[in-house]
């Protein structure tokens, strides 16, 4: 099957400051791929570089089978784009934003009228194609951005954070809406930097760090490959103590903030010596994406 | 690099910006006519029979006729310059329309050529309002003063053309007061629509002699005086020449910054 994005080398500089460098992408139709990472990875820029949005200064990409940016508006025309921030119209209704943007790719209001329902419907918001923008909440923005992105029909949607800044009710409700989605047989692309989004949503991840991608494959084929299968968080006072004793007793420690990580195949020893340590607390619990990308990105504050 | 300097290639789909902003204006045309139309109006009225009682007539005419076709040049001028200022940057910066647009199958190429036909537009939604005030008044000559009409189509693309490259690299609103003041101001007060041009000193006349807004009155005065502007051709070739180099500095410069 011919892939629905196919990315090889990209490159991309600001004054001087790589923020690409050499990225290799490669989506299937049907897919729900994630591009995961620390803020200033580089993510945003990858997707504006496979939507022909700006120039690469190395590499190609493949967007629908059409190289881009050289052939990106034929490219876009089937491809569905859910931003980052928020930019549906604050003049207009909830329907005339569709209607308005639908015009962006030549569909007329005659062709988008008989689609109008079915998107306010998806976008849980049947019965408010009248209200104003200012109205919506945060979720209902963002699911109507959604619906927009759609007024094309397209293959293939990329977002850029579809969750971030909406609380975990909406979160969910944006998350069943893209799995609706990939059931119709849609593909996918996002980037995200909350691991419980990628785990439930990507068949495939990337992860990226400094513009370059450092891992890829399945949630839990990342998870496996990566990182021992046990973990072990410890706090409390005398963390410092224990930690210099229990070196031997995991297969890795790690030390974050005032939480010491422990992990390995076997967490016995740790979990034996930590039951006549009456003042640190501890949770066992497998090993999860989110220990992956901190293993593989860091644990330093990014800004 | 070099296709940043690339001649603006828009597509018909730039109408579709157009529409939006003509979907958004006709929510507010009222207000906005208004608004555009209630300043030049009082300077008209007020100085055109204030001072035009003290001075008498100029340039064989009298003066309300003589600032009547000034205004209509400047409202015109303005009225491209506030949409293509402060309502562009609002949509490229604030609210970041032209991104959800340059997502869609649209280039910036299209966005910038529906802004500068769009502000052109409501720059001559305003000269027309400008004219049938005019009109009514007494001061238009009828059929020659409609060949105005034209010619403020001119005014209004020049000055869009400009005001969307200083858009593109504005990093506030307050960037546009220095536009406004230090280069409108005084073209205002260079290119004759107060007093005669005839009446500075040479290297002065030269001077207004180069800019856009000089040759679109000296379109239209004569024009709303029933009369063919004695240089027609080259007042047409200087706005042509403005309009086009502006558009041109327009997309390059919006493409400097957003492209990247």
């Amino acid at each position: 099957m011919t892939p629905t994005l196919e990315a090889r080398g990209l490159c991309k500089s600001y004054g001087g400051a790589a923020v690409v460098r050499g990225v290799d992408i490669s989506v299937a139709p049907g897919e729900c791929f994630g591009l995961l990472g620390p803020n200033g990875a580089g993510k945003t820029t990858t997707l504006k570089l496979c939507l022909g949005l700006i120039d690469p200064d190395g590499g190609s990409a493949q967007l629908l089978g059409l190289e881009v940016p050289r052939r990106a508006r034929e490219a876009r025309a089937g491809v569905g784009v859910v931003p980052q921030f928020d930019n549906l119209d604050p003049d207009f209704t909830v329907e005339e934003n569709l209607v308005v943007y639908a015009r962006y790719f030549g569909i007329g209001a005659r062709e988008l009228a008989p689609r109008i329902p079915r998107l306010l419907e998806f976008a849980g918001l049947a019965g408010r194609a009248d209200s104003k923008i200012q109205t919506l909440s945060g979720g209902m923005k963002r699911r109507l951005t959604l619906a927009r992105a759609l007024v094309n029909e397209p293959r293939l949607l990329f977002m850029d954070e579809p969750t971030t800044g909406l609380d975990p009710q909406a979160r969910h409700l944006i998350w069943e809406r893209l799995r609706h989605l990939t059931k119709e047989g849609r593909t996918l692309i996002l980037t995200t930097h909350f691991m419980e989004e990628a785990e439930r949503l990507c068949t495939r991840l990337a992860i990226m760090d400094r513009g370059r991608i450092v891992a890829e494959g399945a949630p839990r084929a990342l998870i496996a490959g990566h990182i021992e299968p046990q973990v072990v968080e410890v706090h409390g006072p005398g963390l410092e103590e224990w930690m210099a004793r229990a070196r031997g007793l995991a297969a890795r420690i790690e030390r974050a903030g005032e939480t010491a990580f422990c992990y390995a195949s076997d967490v016995a020893p740790v979990i034996g010596d930590l039951r006549g340590q009456r003042e640190l607390s501890y949770l066992h619990r497998p090993a999860n994406l989110e220990d992956v990308f901190l293993k593989l990105t860091g644990r330093d504050l990014r800004d | 690099m070099t296709r940043l300097y690339l001649p603006p290639t828009p597509s018909l789909r730039f109408v579709a910006v157009w529409q939006r902003h003509f979907l958004v204006w006709r929510k507010l045309a009222i207000p906005s006519i208004l608004g555009n139309l209630a300043d030049p109006l009082i300077m008209l009225f007020g100085l055109g029979y204030g001072l035009g009682a003290v001075l008498g007539d100029v340039s064989g005419g009298s003066y309300f006729a003589f600032l009547a076709a000034g205004f209509l040049a400047s409202s015109t001028m303005y009225a491209a310059t506030f949409e293509s200022l402060f309502s562009a940057f609002s949509r490229m910066h604030v609210q970041r329309t032209w991104e959800a647009i340059a997502n869609a199958p649209m280039t910036l190429d299209d966005v910038v050529a529906g802004e500068w036909v769009w502000a052109a537009s409501k720059a001559f939604a305003a000269g027309t309002c400008m004219l049938i005030v005019i009109a009514i008044a007494g001061y238009a000559s009828f059929p020659w003063a409609l060949a105005a009409l034209p010619a403020v189509v001119l005014i209004g693309l020049a000055f869009a053309g400009l005001g969307l490259s200083i858009n593109a690299l504005a990093s506030g609103y307050d960037f546009f007061s220095y536009y406004m003041t230090l280069a409108l101001t005084p073209m205002m007060m260079l290119s004759g629509v107060f007093f005669p041009v005839s009446g500075l000193p040479a290297p002065v006349q030269a001077m207004a002699a180069a800019l856009p807004l000089y040759h679109g009155v000296e379109l239209v005065r004569p024009l709303l005086a029933g009369t063919l502007p004695e240089h027609a051709l080259l007042n047409l070739g200087v706005l042509v020449g403005y309009a086009m180099a502006g558009f041109y500095a327009a997309t390059v410069l919006t493409r400097r910054r957003l492209l990247r």
